[in-house]
């Protein structure tokens, strides 16, 4: 046990989906599924943090207050956060350095969304200082435009194929069908993903996740708190990585026009994507030999072979091979997405990577159904959000 | 009467037909580029207090990726009515060792290119209005010097 451990005695979700209702809904339905999970009660909360929604108005932007106050105002210390996707991991962290400096024993964090149909916009009006509204207005770059800009790359590179990125669709749907949470519970082969049109070539509608709603909720305590309410031995947070960039950053990423410039300083060692996970295993003292599940985003299916790589299952250009002999389904070596990932979910963008934790905390107490990886006992998740977020939360049993 | 030409963001670009170039600003303490001028001052770590020079950077670089948008982007995005598909393409500039984006250019198709071919900058319409044309950049295989 490291000295930054932290306990998960909650995980709740509400069901993904697409209903436009309100996100405190979802939310709230997450925090009192965690809340049951976990056996406690809502007057036992000492602390609260909400990560926050930038596309349902004010309530949103507060999202600590607004779940707060839908529970119940106990008076206690709240906090709201935004990280893009990132979001989660932010919040999550921000749970726990609270717990490990003393100023909180059992934290609630929540993160729920409802998402407009469609592409993902900029905000409203003429935002020409804004880089995420310029980029659609100059250059038509659409999110599965970067998603894209990086899957050709891995075919000119390492020959990922189309049929590749297809099979990455078709495992997750495999994975995600039995998941009561997940919001595209179906079968796809091949061919439905193949025969799907063209998005960003050369990804295709099925490749690219969907936008969803959804929430998701965690109850994280203090070692001492789990071990008082009589949980010798709970799903512990042993790492968590909220890492950013370090310059200059020379691989392309949304919303920007241009990577940094490698012109005057060397790039360093260890991309961006790189160095996310590597920063939780470090801090847990574990390595990606002792994983025994990854939950990563696939925003799009070619991206989940980058997650591969970038989180150390393998060497750069051995994805697609670690794909197709089986290693990254259930039941082989190190099972990515067992949840069905975002190709089953679509993306609720900050339940998202909360969503990646609780897979991770019912995936080690063995309580994952007919999706469950045997004997799973450490975990990691990986994620990144716009403006140079990275997010990366390694779990242990 | 032929329209005037601007740029459709201004500062960004010069407007010189046969030979356009996209302004950034270099610190030379780091011997480092930036595009677009967002911030005034250099970010490269420890350098903030860097003097930064207007340049002009290199119109020439090598294809990293590139990528066909298939379905019509939303607002604010300006699209071709009726739509067209269009590829978008990332370069990495030859001197300043950065990938800066740009839509292909018109007559160029994503078969026409593959990654690691040297390509160049080109003007291109954005949209107009009864006086002006906006440009924006754009990419295309390179022609031989």
């Amino acid at each position: 046990m490291s000295k930054n451990d932290v306990a998960i005695l909650g995980a709740g979700m509400h069901e993904w989906g697409k209903w436009g209702r309100n996100f405190a809904e979802y939310g709230v339905a997450a925090i009192k599924e965690a809340m049951a999970d976990a056996g406690l009660e809502w007057n036992q909360v000492d602390f609260v943090v909400g990560g926050d929604t930038v596309r349902n108005g004010y309530p949103g932007y507060v999202a600590g207050a607004t779940f707060a106050k839908a529970m119940g105002w106990t008076g206690i210390p709240i906090a709201s956060c935004y990280a893009a996707c990132a979001t989660g991991a932010q919040a999550i962290d921000i749970a726990r350095t609270r717990i490990l400096a003393g100023m909180a024993d059992c934290v609630v964090v929540v993160g729920a969304d409802t998402t407009p149909k469609g592409f993902l916009a900029p905000n409203k009006g003429e935002r020409g200082f804004d880089p995420d509204w310029l980029r659609f207005r100059l250059l038509g770059a659409t999110n599965p435009t970067y998603f894209g800009l990086w899957a050709q790359r891995r075919m000119d590179l390492y020959g990922a194929t189309e049929k590749d990125f297809a099979h990455v669709k078709v495992k997750n749907s495999r994975h995600g069908i039995s998941n009561p949470k997940a919001r595209f519970k179906k079968l796809y082969t091949e061919e439905d993903v193949l025969g799907s049109p063209y998005v960003s070539q050369p990804l295709r509608l099925f490749d690219i996740c969907a936008t969803s709603d959804g929430g998701a909720a965690l109850v994280i305590t203090s070692m001492d708190f789990a071990k008082k309410h009589g949980v010798a031995n709970p799903v512990r947070i042993s790492g968590v990585s909220t890492i950013s960039p370090t310059f200059p950053q020379t691989v392309i990423d949304m919303p920007d026009f241009t990577t940094d410039s490698a012109a005057g300083m060397p790039a360093p060692d260890r991309s961006f994507r790189d160095s996310i996970a590597y920063a939780a295993y470090e801090e847990a003292g574990l390595g990606p030999e002792d994983m025994d599940l990854a939950e990563v985003y696939d925003l799009s299916s070619a991206l989940e072979l980058d997650w591969y790589e970038n989180i150390g299952l393998c060497k750069p250009g051995e994805a697609e091979g670690l794909l197709r002999d089986g290693s990254t389904e259930i039941g082989g070596r190190i099972p990515v997405n067992p949840s069905g990932g975002l190709g089953c979910f679509g993306e609720a963008v900050p339940a998202q990577a909360i969503a990646q934790v609780c897979e991770l905390a019912w995936q080690l107490r063995g309580q994952a159904g007919e999706r469950q990886v045997e004997g799973a006992k450490a975990g990691i998740t990986a994620n990144q959000g716009l403006f140079g977020h990275g997010s990366s939360v390694l779990c242990t049993r | 009467m032929a329209k005037t030409r601007v740029p459709a963001i201004e500062g960004w670009l010069t407007m010189d037909e046969d030979n356009p170039q996209l302004l950034g600003y270099l610190d030379e303490s780091s011997g480092t580029y930036f595009f677009p001028k967002d911030v005034s001052i250099s970010h490269a770590p420890g350098h903030a207090d860097a003097e930064l020079k207007e340049v002009a950077l290199s119109n020439r670089g090598k294809l990293w990726s590139y990528t066909t948008n298939h379905y019509k982007p939303p607002e604010p995005a300006i699209s071709k009515d009726p739509f067209e598909p269009y590829t978008v393409a990332a370069v990495e500039l030859n001197d300043e060792r950065m990938v800066v984006l740009g839509q292909l250019a018109d007559g160029v198709s994503a078969d026409d290119i593959e990654v690691g071919m040297e390509m160049q900058l080109v003007l291109s319409t954005l949209y107009e209005d009864d006086e002006h044309e906006y440009m924006v950049w754009k990419w295309k295989p390179a022609e031989a010097n």
